[in-house]
C-alpha cells in the first residue's frame, strides 16, 4: 500500500463531514465542493456534506459510517470546537471510536461568518479541512482520567446572589463555605430600603435568608474573610482563605452590643454611605450576620494611642482579644460560585453633576439609606439643612449608556429611579415636585411597566433628556438658593432649566474595583465591560471558562434582584450536579516525558507553573505528574531534546496541521 | 491577480482563539488570508512551528496569546513573550523580515481587536510581498517521525 501520509504505517480510514449549519456556512461556503475536495485528500475514504451535523441524524450519520465503513478517524468541518467538539467526540465514542481520534475544522466562526467572498471562503474552508485531515492522521487515542469530586462548595460573596446559591447548595445536602469580605453578609441588598416594583421592604425579605445562612447546618460562614489563593482544578480546588482579625473571639461573643455602646470612637459608617456614624468596634447594621462586632484597628483609640480598652472592660464574656491575628485556613472544595457583586458608579467622576461638590446632590445608595427607617435620618428625606425638599430631580444613566464611562445599560436604574420618585411622593408629600430626567425608559420586567404607569399617575414629571449640568448659579430670582438642572427636553427640542431642592444621581453598576485580581485568582476571563465572562452569552450564562467555577449575580453583569436570584439558583444547581456525580472526567491531553530521550537538563522543572514536574534523581530524568499537569504544552516547546510530548498537541500533529492549512 | 498573502494564526485556546470565535459570532468581516491553528497556550508555540510555516510557504505568522497577567496557565504567555523576540532575532539573520511574525495579545472578549489584527497583518505582509522559501523539504511530520524513531 502506498505510504502517502508520511507515517510509514497502514493508512487510516478518515470520514469527513461538512456541515451546512443551515445557511450559516452553506450561505457562503460551497459545502458540496469542500466535501468533494476532501475526497481527494490522502486517507479520506468518504466525505459527506449535511445540513446540520450536530442534529441527531447528523450524529447518526457519523456513527453508522464508523461501523459500516470502518472509519478510524473522523473530521467534522462545522462550528468552533468550543461549541460542538464534545458533541462529536461523544458520537464517536458511542460508535466505539476513541474521542481523541476526532478532529474539528472551524469553518463557521473562522470562515463563513467572517468572509463575504464566496470563492475565498470556500478556498479557506478547503484549507481548514485539509489541515484537520492531515492532523487527525497523527492523533492518538487517549484515555480520559476520572477523578473524585470533593463534596463541598465555596460561595464567594454574601450578597443576595451568594446567599441564594449557598442556601440552594446546602439544602441539596452539600457542605458550603461562604466567604464574605465585609463583617456581615447581606451585600448591597441589605442597604436598600424598598425593592421595585412591589415595594417590598428589602431587609424584611433578605434578613430571614441571612439568618438561614447562619443557622444552616451545612453552611460554614467565613465573614470578614478573603480568598487569597486558589489551586487545583474542577472537583478538587484548594482554596486558602484569610480570616481577618476581628479582635473579638467569635466563640465567646454573645452579640450583646455593650462594647459598641461604650466605645468612644466615632467614624463615618460605610454601610450608611458615610451619612451616619459608627463606632470603632461595630456591627455594620443591626441585623448583621454573624451578629459579632469587628474592631476597626485604624480607628481604635487603644490601637492608635495605646489607651482606652473600654470595650474589654465592659465585655462580660471576655470576648475582646487585642492579640488576635489574621488566620489562614485551607479548604478543599469541588465547586466554586463567584457572587462578588458590583460597585455603584462613583458619580463624582462626572463633574457636571456636582456630586461631592454641591450640597443636596446625592447618590442612589445615599438616598436608599436616607429612606430607611434605621438609617441616618430615621427614614426622612432631608436636605443638608435638615429640611425636607419641595422638589427633587432624579437623573438617570449616570455613568451608564455613556461612552465616556460605561457603554452598557445598567438595567436597574430606570426602575429604582421610579421607586425613588414614588418614595419622595410617599415620604415627603404628594405635593413634592419630582422630575425624572431619563434617556429611554426601560421597564422590561414583570410588573415594571405597570409601576411606570403608577408613578406617572402619582404626578411625577418625566423629562426625556440627559442633563448637561447641575449648578447652583442662579439666572433668575426663582433659582436663587436652588440646584438648577439644565437639560434639553428632547421630545420638544427645547432647553429647560429646572430649579430643585435636591438632586439624586442614579448611578450605574460597575465591576468591583478588584475584579481583575479576582478574575486572575480564579483563572477566569472578563468581558469588555469588565464583568466576569460567562462561558456562553446565550447558552451558558452561569458557568465561567474554567470548569467548576460558576458566576452569579452582578459580578457577571448588571441585573435586578429576581434575575440575580435566578442565576444564583442556576449556579447552585450546576455546582450540585457536579458534586452529585461524585466523579469527573478530566482532560487526558496532558504532557509526558519520554524518559529515553530526556537528557536530565531540568530546563522544564522550573517552567511548569503548577510544579507538576519533578526530577527523578535515580534515573536522572524529569517526570510529569499527570494529576497535576494541565496540558498547556509550555515545556514541550522548551525541551531541548524534544523529549516532552504534549498529548493531543504533539509536534507532529501541529506541524501536519500547518502543512495542511498551507496546501 | 494581486498577491494574496498566506498567513497562519497560531492562537491559544483560552483567549485569542475565543476572541477569533467572537469575531465570527459577531459577524466581523476580515481578510480571509489568516488561517487559524489552535494550541492550548501560546507557550506551546515552538519556534520551529514558525520556521516550518515559512518553509511550507506561509508569508506571515501571527501568534496570539492572552494579555499579560490573564494567561489561563498563569504564566505561559510570559514564556512566549520571551521566546518570540529571540526567534525574531534569528529570523532576521535568516533574512526573514521582522513584519512577517507578530506576537499579539487578544482576550476572549476582543473580537474587534482580532478583526483589526487580521486585517493589519494581511496588509503588512502584502506590502512585504511573497515570502520565497528555500527548496521544499520532506513533509515535516515525516521528519518528526524519523527523529522520534531515532
Amino acid at each position: 500500500m502506498e505510504d502517502n501520509n508520511g507515517k510509514g504505517k497502514t493508512r487510516e480510514r478518515i470520514g469527513v463531514y461538512v456541515c451546512h449549519c443551515g445557511s450559516n456556512i452553506a450561505g457562503v461556503v460551497d459545502c458540496p465542493a469542500v466535501a468533494e475536495y476532501a475526497r481527494s485528500l490522502p486517507d479520506v475514504v468518504l466525505a459527506r456534506d449535511y445540513k446540520y451535523m450536530c442534529s441527531d441524524p447528523g450524529q447518526t450519520l457519523i456513527k453508522d459510517d464508523i461501523k459500516e465503513h470502518g472509519l478510524t478517524r473522523v473530521v467534522v468541518a462545522s462550528c468552533s470546537p468550543r461549541m460542538h467538539e464534545p458533541t462529536f467526540r461523544r458520537a464517536c465514542e458511542q460508535a466505539g471510536l476513541n474521542a481523541y481520534l476526532f478532529e474539528m475544522a472551524n469553518i463557521r466562526e473562522h470562515c463563513s461568518w467572517v468572509t463575504d467572498d464566496k470563492a475565498k471562503a470556500t478556498e479557506k474552508a478547503k484549507a481548514l479541512v485539509s489541515a484537520a485531515v492531515r492532523r487527525v492522521v497523527w492523533q492518538q487515542p487517549l484515555q480520559t482520567r476520572e477523578v473524585p469530586v470533593t463534596p463541598a462548595a465555596m460561595v464567594i460573596g454574601g450578597g443576595v446572589a451568594g446567599i441564594q446559591a449557598a442556601l440552594e447548595i446546602a439544602d441539596a445536602g452539600f457542605k458550603v463555605y461562604m466567604v464574605e469580605r465585609d463583617p456581615s453578609i447581606g451585600g448591597h441588598m441589605a442597604q436598600l430600603d424598598k425593592t421595585f416594583p412591589t415595594l417590598d421592604c428589602s431587609a424584611c425579605i433578605l434578613t430571614p435568608k441571612m439568618v438561614s445562612v447562619s443557622q444552616h447546618p451545612n453552611i460554614e460562614l467565613l465573614a470578614y474573610s478573603e480568598v487569597v489563593d486558589v489551586q487545583g482544578y474542577v472537583g478538587n480546588f484548594k482554596v486558602k482563605v484569610k480570616k481577618k482579625a476581628r479582635y473579638v473571639d467569635e466563640e465567646k461573643c454573645r452579640g450583646c452590643g455593650i462594647c459598641e455602646e461604650k466605645c468612644p470612637g466615632r467614624v463615618p459608617s460605610e454601610f450608611e454611605e458615610g451619612l451616619g456614624k459608627r463606632k470603632a468596634i461595630y456591627r455594620p447594621f443591626p441585623q448583621a450576620v454573624p451578629n459579632i462586632p469587628v474592631l476597626d484597628r485604624d480607628n481604635c483609640l487603644y490601637f492608635q494611642r495605646g489607651r482606652c480598652r473600654v470595650c474589654e472592660r465592659f465585655c462580660d464574656s471576655n470576648a475582646i482579644d487585642y492579640e488576635q491575628e489574621d488566620r489562614f485556613v485551607d479548604l478543599d472544595v469541588g465547586a466554586i460560585v463567584l457572587a462578588t457583586g458590583y460597585d455603584l458608579f462613583d458619580a463624582s467622576a462626572d463633574m457636571r453633576y456636582g456630586y461631592r461638590r454641591l450640597d443636596n446632590v446625592i447618590s442612589a445608595l445615599e438616598f436608599e439609606r436616607m429612606c430607611n427607617a434605621s438609617g441616618p435620618t430615621a427614614g426622612r428625606i432631608l436636605m443638608a439643612n435638615g429640611k425636607e425638599p419641595k422638589s427633587v430631580a432624579i437623573i438617570h444613566c449616570v455613568g451608564s449608556r455613556d461612552t465616556n464611562y460605561h457603554q452598557y445599560c445598567s438595567r436597574v436604574c430606570c426602575m429604582y429611579s421610579m421607586k425613588f420618585a414614588h418614595l419622595v411622593k410617599d415620604r415627603v408629600g404628594h405635593d413634592t415636585k419630582v422630575f425624572e430626567f431619563y434617556t429611554d425608559l426601560r421597564a422590561f420586567g414583570k410588573g415594571y411597566e405597570e409601576f411606570y404607569n403608577r408613578v406617572q399617575e402619582e404626578g411625577v414629571t418625566f423629562v426625556r433628556g440627559r442633563p448637561a449640568e447641575v449648578t447652583d448659579v442662579p439666572e433668575t430670582i426663582d433659582e436663587v438658593g436652588k440646584l438648577i438642572v439644565q437639560a434639553e427636553n428632547t421630545l420638544v427640542s427645547r432647553q429647560v432649566r429646572i430649579p430643585v431642592d435636591m438632586v439624586v444621581l442614579s448611578g450605574g453598576l460597575e465591576p468591583r474595583s478588584d475584579t481583575a485580581e479576582v478574575a486572575r485568582m480564579f483563572n477566569i476571563s472578563r468581558s469588555q465591560d469588565g464583568f466576569f465572562l460567562e462561558r456562553h452569552p446565550k447558552l451558558d450564562p452561569v458557568a465561567s471558562m474554567t470548569d467548576g467555577v460558576f458566576v452569579a449575580g452582578c459580578c457577571q453583569g448588571p441585573k435586578d434582584i429576581p434575575d440575580t436570584v435566578a442565576q444564583a439558583a442556576a449556579a447552585a444547581v450546576r455546582a450540585v450536579g457536579l458534586m452529585n456525580k461524585g466523579k469527573i472526567q478530566v482532560e487526558a491531553a496532558t504532557s509526558m516525558v519520554q524518559a529515553e530521550l530526556c537528557s536530565g537538563c531540568r530546563v522544564c522543572n522550573k517552567l511548569c507553573p503548577y510544579s507538576a514536574i519533578t526530577f527523578d534523581e535515580e534515573k536522572k530524568v524529569s517526570v510529569i505528574n499527570d494529576a497535576v499537569c494541565k496540558g498547556c504544552g509550555v515545556v514541550a516547546a522548551a525541551c531541548p531534546s524534544d523529549a516532552i510530548v504534549s498529548r493531543h498537541f504533539t509536534d507532529a500533529q501541529i506541524l501536519a496541521e500547518i502543512e495542511g492549512v498551507l496546501v | 491577480m494581486s498577491f494574496e498573502p498566506r498567513i497562519i494564526g497560531i492562537l491559544c485556546n483560552w483567549c485569542s482563539y475565543t476572541g477569533a470565535d467572537l469575531a465570527g459570532t459577531s459577524r466581523m468581516k476580515y481578510a480571509p488570508n489568516v488561517r487559524i491553528v489552535r494550541v492550548m497556550c501560546s507557550g506551546r508555540v515552538d519556534p520551529t512551528f514558525v520556521l516550518k510555516a515559512f518553509q511550507q510557504g506561509a508569508d506571515g505568522v501571527l501568534i496570539g496569546g492572552c494579555h499579560p497577567g490573564d494567561c489561563h496557565y498563569s504564566t505561559g504567555n510570559y514564556k512566549t513573550a520571551r521566546r518570540i523576540p529571540l526567534l525574531k532575532k534569528m529570523l532576521d539573520q535568516l533574512g526573514i523580515e521582522d513584519g512577517r511574525v507578530r506576537l499579539e495579545w487578544v482576550s476572549a472578549s476582543e473580537g474587534d481587536r482580532f478583526q483589526a489584527l487580521a486585517n493589519e497583518m494581511t496588509e503588512q505582509v502584502r506590502a512585504l510581498g511573497p515570502f520565497r522559501p528555500a527548496a521544499p523539504s520532506k513533509p515535516a511530520a515525516m521528519e518528526v517521525a524519523a527523529l522520534a524513531a531515532g
